[in-house]
């Protein structure tokens, strides 16, 4: 029989250098990384995008993960954290934008996103704010309270109040919706 | 109750679109380039060599291959196995674990069931599938397995660790097995030309010396150089020759002779030398230096940006105190990181040098746009400027093509700002790209593998290097189809020009600098002789009438520096002519590169020969370069065998 090396060792081995060990782990994770940058931005060029932000950066944020906690939860903690700079990165460039140039590429990069996001389930996910987008997009991957918590940086009580939090946004958008 | 909860995860998990399988495989690439750049900028000892390599694997793989008998192959696996445990860590730990204790256990046979199929396979599966699975698994298997029959001195410690053996063959080798980023410029050889259909050869001469260098090292590294390294024009330029001096007006004075072929008794060599003037160095202009350094995460080795420092800080005591230095660096983003300072301030210009370190990716655009525009602040009325770039040939930011770039280089060449391309290190060299620079911007390419290379070409010829004496130089010769049958140019196959561009002033050629001279060989078959390839056409045209003894025609066309129209030198070429003990040697090399890239035109005549002719014509040798030479002559014929 063959062994299946643990992600956790296979992280440590990446982390010392192992090439081969990182690339079959960043195999194996890829399909999360993606689901999860989906949830997350609710647009598949986002998604792709942000995948590509987190497997750039992960052979340096390989070299901090310690095998404390499960690799999984610190993954989704680096995709999360990538999700954010993207956000913050975005609002500096709508902030900065000044040239034709880049006010075009945003004007038809913000129309392919309208037309995407035409459903309700993109319109409900960005109708939330961030930091229940982010509650929601991990507790929709199966994810459980307390990992959440550890992910995201609060306590289990505080993600199962933004759940709370989350459905009643929800609700009252599809009371309004039905209401329409 | 979470009817909304459930419905947004239905309509999540619907509407979750596949992956880019496209986007997917440049995710990974640049996650793995990443992960190797980042182990190549670690502190700690590497195992890869910087050299081009084969594979260790492998090699490996090979032997076994080779190896045929029952008995060799039972004594070799335990060798191979072994050699997995036993090298591995020396190479993480230097050299002291090769000491007898390994060295005596290696000769215990292994039981007879541990045979090659097993490791045999198990290592063409790690050479030949990306799945590490099999690494984790099968690794330990072949390292453990000798260690508890034939060495116990190794702790198992050193063993159990997953990440001690596997990343050993794993790092560059195993996912990459024989790649290496070297990019070589793609150019055929200069096929035989027939006289009476193509009488005119026309080509723009080249100074660039670092396909020697490219060459030498990787001869010294025990390979064969691929045949897009050797250019054959710039090994044979990468020797000082002391032609006839020019003594009138013009900056230079080409000598042709003609001398007997010496791989081939029935054809004849036409050797076109050309010796630039060497002004005296008191005369000389100010210069203006901007050192555009590549500190990318690559250059952090010891033969790049170590050897850069040690090889600037060997040019500085050539400068005076009217000259000026400034550096700029590119890494992920361009910074100068020393204005323009004195070059006599040798302290600050060694303190921006010493603070250099290497690390993050490779703007190499945005770092030659700022040299560019520090080196016009610099530049003034009568001084030279010059820009000098110094990478390991990656360029991987900011350039989406190249051709861009070469477009903005040409552009700042009529700025009269000079551009010298300086490569270290090998690995992802990229040859290609540093010529097309270097042509572009009227300067040289130099290939520093050593220091003394680097002496040679920052100490010894500074003021070639520097210093132009003129620009655009082409070569145009025509062939007399009475006296000459065939010819073939050796070597400049990417430097032919059109024979219409030798009067055209506007396009581009090699410059030469102070002192530099420029070696052209031409293979010619006299009319009549028993060596004429080509049999005349049934239905062709008669060849001229008009019979003349000369042989051909030379011209040469320069422009003096900063001026626009050229100035054109002819002499027709007769036979005959002192054959000089340089030229020589420069056959002696033009035989080599020839047998480097397996020319077919060079018949019996092998190394043995080349290296009888070379030593004959080694001359003063002061600097000891043709000594050089013949060592990597022998080098290469013990390797071609």
């Amino acid at each position: 029989m063959r062994m299946e090396p643990s992600n956790e060792s296979l992280a440590q081995a990446a982390a010392g250098g192992d090439a081969a060990a990182f690339a079959l782990l960043l195999e194996r994770q890829y399909e999360g990384i993606f689901r999860l940058s989906f949830r997350l931005t609710g647009s598949r060029v986002d998604a792709e995008d942000l995948t590509q932000d987190v497997c750039a950066t992960l052979p340096a944020k390989l070299r901090g993960f310690r095998g404390e906690a499960r690799l999984t939860t610190w993954l989704w903690r680096v995709v999360v954290n990538a999700a954010h700079d993207r956000r913050r990165r975005a609002a500096s460039r709508a902030k900065h934008t000044d040239g034709w140039g880049d006010w075009e590429v945003n004007r038809r990069a913000s129309e392919a996103e309208t037309a995407e996001r035409a459903d309700w389930l993109t319109e409900a996910m960005h109708a939330l704010p961030d930091d229940l987008r982010d509650t929601l997009a991990l507790v929709l991957d199966d994810v459980t309270h307390d990992e959440a918590g550890e992910i995201l940086g609060v306590s289990p009580g505080t993600i199962s109040w933004r759940v709370s939090e989350a459905k009643k946004h929800l609700r009252a958008l599809r009371e309004r919706e039905d209401q329409v | 109750m979470s009817d909304e909860f459930d419905d947004l995860k239905k309509a999540m998990d619907a509407a979750m679109p596949a992956h880019d399988a496209a986007r997917k495989a440049a995710n990974l690439a640049l996650a793995q380039k990443n992960f190797e750049t980042l182990q190549e900028t670690a502190n700690e000892p590497r195992l890869t060599s910087d050299r081009p390599k084969r594979g260790f694997i492998r090699g490996v793989r090979e032997m076994l291959n080779v190896m045929s008998t029952r008995g060799a192959l039972t004594a070799s696996t335990a060798l191979v196995a072994l050699g997995l445990v036993v090298v591995v860590p020396d190479w993480q730990q230097g050299p002291v674990l090769f000491d007898a204790g390994y060295q005596v256990e290696e000769s215990q046979p292994l039981p007879e069931k541990r045979e090659r199929a097993e490791v045999g396979d198990g290592l063409q599966s790690i050479g030949q599938s990306n799945d590490a699975e099999i690494l984790a698994e099968d690794a330990p298997m072949i390292a453990t397995e000798p260690m508890v029959q034939g060495a116990p001195a190794l702790s198992s410690a050193e063993f159990d660790a997953y990440s001690r053996i596997a990343p050993a063959p794993a790092e560059g080798m195993i996912w990459q097995p024989e790649s290496t980023t070297e990019t070589f410029p793609d150019a055929d050889q200069n096929p035989l030309k027939v006289t009476a259909e193509e009488p005119v050869s026309t080509f723009s001469i080249d100074v660039d010396t670092a396909s020697y260098s490219v060459v030498r090292s990787s001869l010294t590294n025990g390979q064969l150089p691929p045949a897009g390294a050797v250019r054959i024009e710039e090994m044979i330029n990468y020797f000082p020759y002391a032609y006839p001096a020019p003594d009138g007006e013009a900056p230079f004075r080409p000598t042709i002779t003609v001398a007997d072929t010496p791989w081939n008794p029935d054809t004849q060599l036409l050797h076109i030398a050309i010796q630039g003037e060497e002004p005296a160095t008191e005369d000389r202009p100010p210069l203006n230096l901007v050192f555009l350094i590549d500190t990318s995460g690559s250059m952090d080795a010891p033969n790049k940006l170590p050897l850069l420092r040690q090889s600037f800080a060997l040019m500085l005591p050539e400068l005076t105190e009217q000259d000026q230095v400034a550096i700029v660096t590119y890494a992920g983003s361009a910074g100068q990181v020393l204005k323009a300072t004195p070059a006599t301030d040798r302290a600050a210009i060694m303190a921006a040098l010493d603070n250099l370190s290497a690390g993050g990716s490779t703007a190499g655009e945005a770092g030659l746009q700022q040299a560019y525009s520090v080196a016009e602040s610099m530049a003034e009325e009568g001084e030279v400027t010059r820009v000098i770039l110094a990478t390991d040939g990656d360029f991987n930011v900011g350039l989406s093509d190249p051709q861009a770039l070469e477009d903005f280089i040409a552009d700042k060449r009529e700025s009269g700002t000079y551009l010298s391309v300086m490569g270290f290190g090998r690995g992802n060299l990229d040859d290609a790209t540093m010529q097309a620079l270097a042509q572009n911007g009227n300067g040289q390419a130099a290939y520093i593998d050593t220091l003394s290379e680097a002496q040679k070409v920052l100490v010894d010829q500074f003021t070639g290097a520097l210093f132009p004496i003129a620009n655009d130089v082409k070569i145009q010769v025509e062939f007399n189809p009475a006296q000459i049958a065939e010819y073939r140019l050796i070597g400049y196959e990417t430097r032919a020009l059109n024979r219409e561009d030798f009067n055209n002033d506007k396009v581009d050629a090699g410059d030469i600098g102070a002192g530099h001279s420029v070696t052209a060989l031409y293979e010619i078959t006299p009319v009549g002789s028993p060596a004429v390839l080509n049999d005349p056409l049934r239905y062709g045209e008669a060849s001229a009438t008009e019979s003349s003894e000369e042989l051909g025609f030379f011209k040469l066309r320069y422009k003096a520096p900063g001026e626009d129209v050229s100035q054109l030198i002819e002499t027709p070429i007769a036979l005959g002519g002192e054959v000089s003990t340089d030229m020589r040697f420069a056959m002696a090399i033009a035989g080599f590169g020839q047998l480097l890239t397996d020319s077919p035109h060079l018949g019996d005549w092998g190394y043995a020969q080349a290296i009888e002719l070379a030593n004959a014509a080694k001359g003063d040798d002061a600097f000891g370069y043709r000594a050089e030479a013949v060592r990597l002559m022998r080098l290469a014929e013990s390797l071609e065998q």
